[in-house]
């Protein structure tokens, strides 16, 4: 089981927590600042585990993100490794390359993805096309919203060209 | 914001374009951002905090967005579409580790909404905020059933989602219905949700959905490989409670996972072109789980196991991707679980060298865990590898270090040992992680107390693991180490231990001089100084004292550490008086105990005082309370207690009646005894909830003419566990204070009105009865307690004797080519048969807890005379009414005033001693006696406390708890009792006169039966005893 993920930023910002096991705010901030330190200090070829108070924390570094997860001590590591990576796929999908400013203010739509992604600690679906389908279902939604505004981002798309 | 930027102009070099045009997405794609529902002060915010230079300005924006928000929130009428925005901002807040409960509701609220997006950002907030347990979740029940039956399937997949994460044991009914329909919801995507969330329901209470599991088979058979994958989370979690009822299953997960192997799920499910990897992990994984121990099963295994094996193995030469090496992996984990089949092994093998061999760290490190999964199996296969495994332990890498100390600690053997556990300490050393550190403490803890080859190494172990990881090793490993110095190798080689224990002295004393120590092994430094630091006679005991002196004063604050030190003092001062030298405490020491005397702390202060004592008393009485080495003796107590029998006969003979156990009495007298009964009842489960109505209460009968006791002092005397001190000094009293002149009724009348006070409630009604079981409960207790204590030393040697291990296997040299210094490693680590033998021949000097006969026990018998003269006090022990039941005593005992027998309740008077010629003085020391003829001898825990027992009350129910202690108290003998230690004894054997014990019961805080025995002894005396008069000690034993 899962028990938490971290996305943190190079400089030790945290951008992203998933709780599923019980933590207060108190313990929360004091695993942050654990594994921030820990992983941050590691070289670069050294193995992307640690043993970390009778579990496992697995991370990755995405360009200046590093992904980490925290699952129990006989789980499978290199397993883990690609779900964070599976993860990082779909939000790749997603976002369309995605970068560390996508999910910076975008961290509630992570959020979303996230939960589809994994539910209770277990990875719920391996499909990229499927969660990219429900992702997609529930932006329709907010299509509307989004042409309120249009015209502003059309503004910048031209500024751009 | 330099991560920013190093991102975008990744982006920029990657799409061509240029910087100006770069930052112009930017703030498009922040636009953007703002035209899906966020303000510009979000935005803001989560610029400012991104541009932030230091945790403290981080921290200060927040504070004042929290402020903001708090602000705002409350408002009344906020528009939706703010809320969910203010919403965001919280979890933004949260994440960033700051505390939003204040908002908690509003996201509660949130969920209520009609608007999806809405709902969704109030699900996903509350989610986000919220724990199982926490109140506001009662509030959400309603709106997740509403949102479980919405048509939208959108609506129900939030939901169920929220549920996963919110609902609890207690609310798990109130949605579990709609949870149960959503199972055949046309959308697999629901399904599959629906699924994992019942999951969740079975990992939070197997009892509230155990009638569902058939579902779980059910749902394996759904035609969506989702919802299927979904299900096998599920059952690995039921398999593994409860294989047996799931073997029938194996065919169906076998099929499963060929089909998935043979590539038959949809493209979709390919991941990195490998078909449904984490499918085909998790069936690997319940298959081992089902195949374990299982021949049948796991021969059905066999083929597709290899199947997936063929199609995971990259080509030749290849390192493989992740993916497949994690699903073999995965297979060499179920294959060294089932039951092995050699050519899966030999496959398994391969992978791991494959591993083991390769340039990853990764693959390194799951090699080095493959490797322990086979070698377990097929012990010679560690063989072959034994140099890429000293790789791994020389490597930078400190999880892959880490990892194969782990893979060493399993494998080690007494052939090895000592290598490993140096390695072990040299990693430790090298450690600042408290939790790692622990950890890897107890392993060399247990690998030096399973494999020591000798009692040296063992010392030496432990001085090292105590230095390094200090106070986070468990006192018992302390405990055990004192325990086998004072053993010795358990054979009746008294050289060897002393050499030994005259070893540790002077490791321990190199050992002062370092600066900083951790306090158990200061702890364990001291009461080795203070056992055996003078025994061979290369140390003074003024040097030794000076040292314990010296520790004390570095450590002022730490009062275990000052305990031991004065206790150790206190020992050698009794070692040199014993021995006939006279002692003169030097300076330093005199200002210790000055300092000590005035302690705060009682238990200080106690041991003070009792130096003190120690330093006036003659040699003999010394030698017999604190004797030299007496810390190695075991205590053994016949439960029967067959010196006492004749007396019992005796006294049935004059017509006592006979002692009937509590139970047998319980039914005797329902009345009172059921009262006593029901409050004791009570008394055990200390702190379980009753559910049960409490019985009614019966009224005690009152029998003879006594009367009930004050109930409101009732708890108190069912507190104070071992009664029998009380009881017993009430007969002895009694009896000295017999007044037959009085005549029976008048005695009688007495004897009642002091068992309300000080005896168990049941007496009053049979008093008799009564006290005699209070006596011989408490013997039984303190008997049962010992005997724990002693046989579960005798089960738990301090080092257990090394588990021979007949796998162990003959390794060959390493290979020519490798480096000697790898080479002399890999040889120590993989050991020779030779090395082996030798070292089983050492292990024979185990430090093993053998019980030395000799000093085990001394024979009870040879006091016989003493114990029969002890009977005549003691005979009122087995009968309260002693007046009336007992004809037989001497009518020459005079009468006395109605004070005087008070006093002779509380405690032996010394008058009693002139008016009986021949009772008291005798009887008290006859008492000594007898429990020194008992197989009590030395100054050990149990031994004390029997002796405390006949004096004071006030220890006795510590000492009685004490004894209950078990192994460590056994060992630890005046360190670990505060109150029992020789001062027990001592008191014991001057107990006649009350004002000593008066004076040493005095700091014990004000009580009833104190003050009362303090006020006889001072009419006695005609002094106020004070217990801060060391002068009347003197005065009284010199």
């Amino acid at each position: 089981m899962i028990h938490f993920v971290l996305l943190i930023s190079r400089q030790g910002k945290v951008r992203l927590t998933k709780w599923y096991s019980p933590h207060t705010q108190k313990e929360r901030t004091k695993v942050i600042r654990e594994l921030s330190g820990m992983i941050l200090s590691r070289g670069p070829k050294l193995c992307n585990f640690l043993e970390w108070r009778g579990l496992k924390v697995v991370y990755k570094r995405y360009a200046s993100l590093y992904f980490c997860m925290c699952v129990d001590a006989d789980d499978n590591e290199l397993e883990t490794l690609e779900i964070i990576h599976h993860f990082v796929e779909i939000l790749d999908r997603y976002f369309g390359n995605v970068c560390e400013l996508d999910l910076i203010f975008n961290f509630h739509k992570a959020y979303y993805i996230l939960d589809e992604v994994l539910i209770a600690g277990e990875l719920q679906e391996t499909s990229k096309k499927s969660v990219a389908r429900v992702i997609a279902a529930q932006d329709t939604l907010i299509e509307h919203a989004k042409e309120q505004s249009s015209s502003l981002s059309n503004i910048i798309a031209q500024a751009t060209k | 914001m330099e991560s920013w930027a190093s991102d975008i102009m990744k982006k920029a070099f990657k799409q061509g374009s240029q910087g100006t045009v770069d930052q112009l997405k930017t703030l498009g794609r922040e636009l953007a951002m703002g035209s899906q529902g966020s303000s510009k002060d979000f935005l803001d915010l989560v610029k400012a905090i991104g541009e932030s230079k230091s945790k403290a300005e981080e921290e200060r924006i927040i504070l004042a967005e929290i402020e903001h928000l708090k602000k705002r929130i409350m408002e009344p009428d906020v528009p939706r579409k703010k809320m969910k925005e203010y919403i965001i901002r919280l979890v933004y807040v949260e994440m960033l580790g700051h505390d939003a409960s204040f908002g908690y509701i509003y996201a509660v609220k949130m969920t209520h909404d009609d608007n999806l997006l809405c709902k969704k950002s109030g699900y996903l907030a509350t989610t986000l905020f919220l724990n199982e347990d926490h109140d506001l979740i009662i509030l959400i029940v309603n709106t997740m059933q509403k949102d479980l039956k919405s048509d939208n399937y959108l609506v129900v997949s939030a939901a169920l989602t929220a549920v996963c994460k919110l609902i609890n044991e207690e609310t798990i009914p109130a949605v579990l219905p709609q949870v149960v329909d959503l199972l055949g919801h046309p959308k697999e995507h629901v399904r599959k949700k629906a699924v994992m969330a019942l999951h969740r329901f079975h990992q939070r209470s197997p009892s509230s959905v155990s009638h569902l599991l058939i579902k779980f088979r059910q749902i394996l058979c759904d035609k969506d490989p989702s919802v299927m994958s979904a299900a096998l989370c599920a059952l690995f979690d039921l398999v593994l409670s409860d294989v047996k009822a799931f073997k029938n299953l194996t065919a169906s997960f076998v099929s499963i996972l060929k089909q998935v192997a043979e590539h038959r799920l949809p493209k979709a499910y390919d991941y990195h072109r490998t078909p449904a990897p984490f499918v085909q992990i998790k069936i690997l994984k319940i298959l081992a789980l089902l195949g374990a121990g299982d021949r049948h099963t796991s021969e059905n295994m066999y083929s597709v196991l290899l199947e997936v094996i063929k199609r995971s193995e990259p080509g030749k030469g290849e390192p493989g991707s992740n993916i497949s090496n994690a699903i073999l992996y995965e297979c060499i984990c179920t294959i060294t679980a089932i039951v092995a089949n050699p050519k899966l092994l030999g496959t398994a093998a391969e992978i791991t060298s494959r591993l083991l061999k390769s340039n990853n760290h990764n693959y390194k490190y799951m090699g080095i865990d493959a490797l322990g999964r086979v070698i377990q199996i097929d012990p010679d296969f560690a063989e072959q590898h034994q140099l890429a495994v000293i790789d791994c332990l020389e490597d930078e890498d400190d999880t892959l270090k880490r990892k194969t100390l782990d893979l060493l600690y399993r494998m080690t053997k007494s052939a090895n040992v000592e290598v490993i556990v140096e390695r072990m300490i040299s990693y430790m050393r090298t450690l600042s992680d408290a939790h790692t550190k622990t950890d890897i403490a107890s392993r060399i803890i247990e690998l030096a107390e399973r494999f020591a080859p000798s009692n040296q190494w063992f010392i030496q172990t432990m001085n090292q693991v105590f230095e390094l990881a200090g106070d986070l090793v468990p006192a018992k490993v302390a405990h055990d180490l004192m325990r086998l110095l004072a053993k010795g190798a358990g054979e009746d080689d008294e050289e060897a231990d002393s050499l030994l224990r005259s070893s540790a002295v002077e490791s321990y004393l190199q050992l002062l001089g370092e600066p900083k120590l951790p306090s158990i092994l200061l702890q364990v430094v001291c009461w080795v100084l203070g056992e055996y630091g003078t025994a061979d006679g290369t140390h003074s005991a003024d040097d030794i004292i000076g040292k314990l002196c010296d520790v004390a004063e570095s450590h002022p604050g730490d009062i275990a550490v000052k305990g031991y030190a004065i206790t150790a003092i206190t020992k050698i001062c009794a070692f040199e008086i014993g021995a006939g030298r006279q002692v003169q405490l030097i300076p330093e020491c005199r200002s210790f105990i000055d300092d000590l005397l005035a302690s705060h702390a009682t238990d200080l202060q106690q041991r003070a005082y009792e130096l003190q004592v120690f330093l006036g008393l003659t040699p003999d009485i010394v030698q017999k309370v604190l004797p030299v080495n007496g810390s190695g003796v075991d205590i053994e107590i016949d439960r029967e207690l067959p010196f006492l029998q004749e007396f019992v006969d005796s006294a049935l003979a004059n017509g006592a009646r006979p002692y009937f156990h509590e139970n047998e009495r319980l039914d005797m007298d329902s009345g009172i005894s059921s009262f006593v009964g029901s409050s004791r009842s009570q008394q055990e489960p200390s702190h379980a909830l009753r559910f049960e109505a409490y019985e009614t209460p019966t009224v005690p009968i009152p029998s003879g003419s006594s009367s009930t006791a004050p109930p409101s002092l009732l708890p108190d005397f069912q507190e104070a566990k071992p009664e029998s001190p009380r009881s017993l000094r009430n007969h002895l009293a009694a009896d000295n204070s017999q007044v037959d002149l009085l005549g029976p009724e008048v005695s009688r009348l007495r004897l009642d009105g002091v068992q309300r006070k000080w005896g168990r409630p049941s007496a009053s009604s049979q008093p008799s009865l009564a006290a005699t079981s209070d006596f011989e409960q408490e013997i039984e207790r303190r008997d049962s307690g010992v005997s724990e204590g002693a046989s579960s030393i005798r089960e738990n040697p301090p080092a257990a004797v090394p588990m021979y291990d007949p796998r162990n296997f003959e390794k060959k040299k390493a290979q020519p080519e490798i480096p000697a210094e790898k080479q002399r490693l890999a040889a120590s680590l993989f050991g020779g048969s030779s090395t082996q033998k030798a070292a089983n021949g050492v292990k024979a000097s185990k430090p093993a807890a053998n019980l030395r006969p000799g000093e085990k026990s001394a024979p009870p018998r040879p006091v016989t005379t003493q114990s029969q003269q002890a009977s005549s006090p003691l005979m009122d022990l087995m009968d309260m009414t002693s007046g009336d039941s007992f004809p037989a005593d001497p009518p020459a005992k005079p009468a006395y005033d109605p004070f005087k027998e008070l006093e002779g309740l509380l405690d032996r008077p010394s008058t009693a001693a002139s008016s009986t010629p021949a009772a008291p003085q005798t009887s008290s020391i006859d008492f000594m006696s007898l429990y020194d003829s008992a197989p009590v001898i030395s100054h050990t825990t149990t031994s004390s406390t029997s002796d405390t027992d006949f004096l004071s009350l006030d220890h006795t129910s510590r000492s009685g708890m004490d004894a209950l202690n078990g192994p460590q108290a056994g060992l630890m003998d005046l360190n670990e009792l505060p109150v029992t230690s020789p001062l027990g004894g001592l008191a014991g054997l001057v107990q006649p006169n009350p004002s000593s014990s008066t004076g040493l019961q005095e700091k014990k805080g004000p009580s009833l039966h104190n003050s009362l025995q303090k006020d006889a002894a001072s009419r006695q005396v005609g002094v106020t005893p004070t217990g801060a008069n060391p002068a009347l000690f003197q005065d009284l034993f010199g």
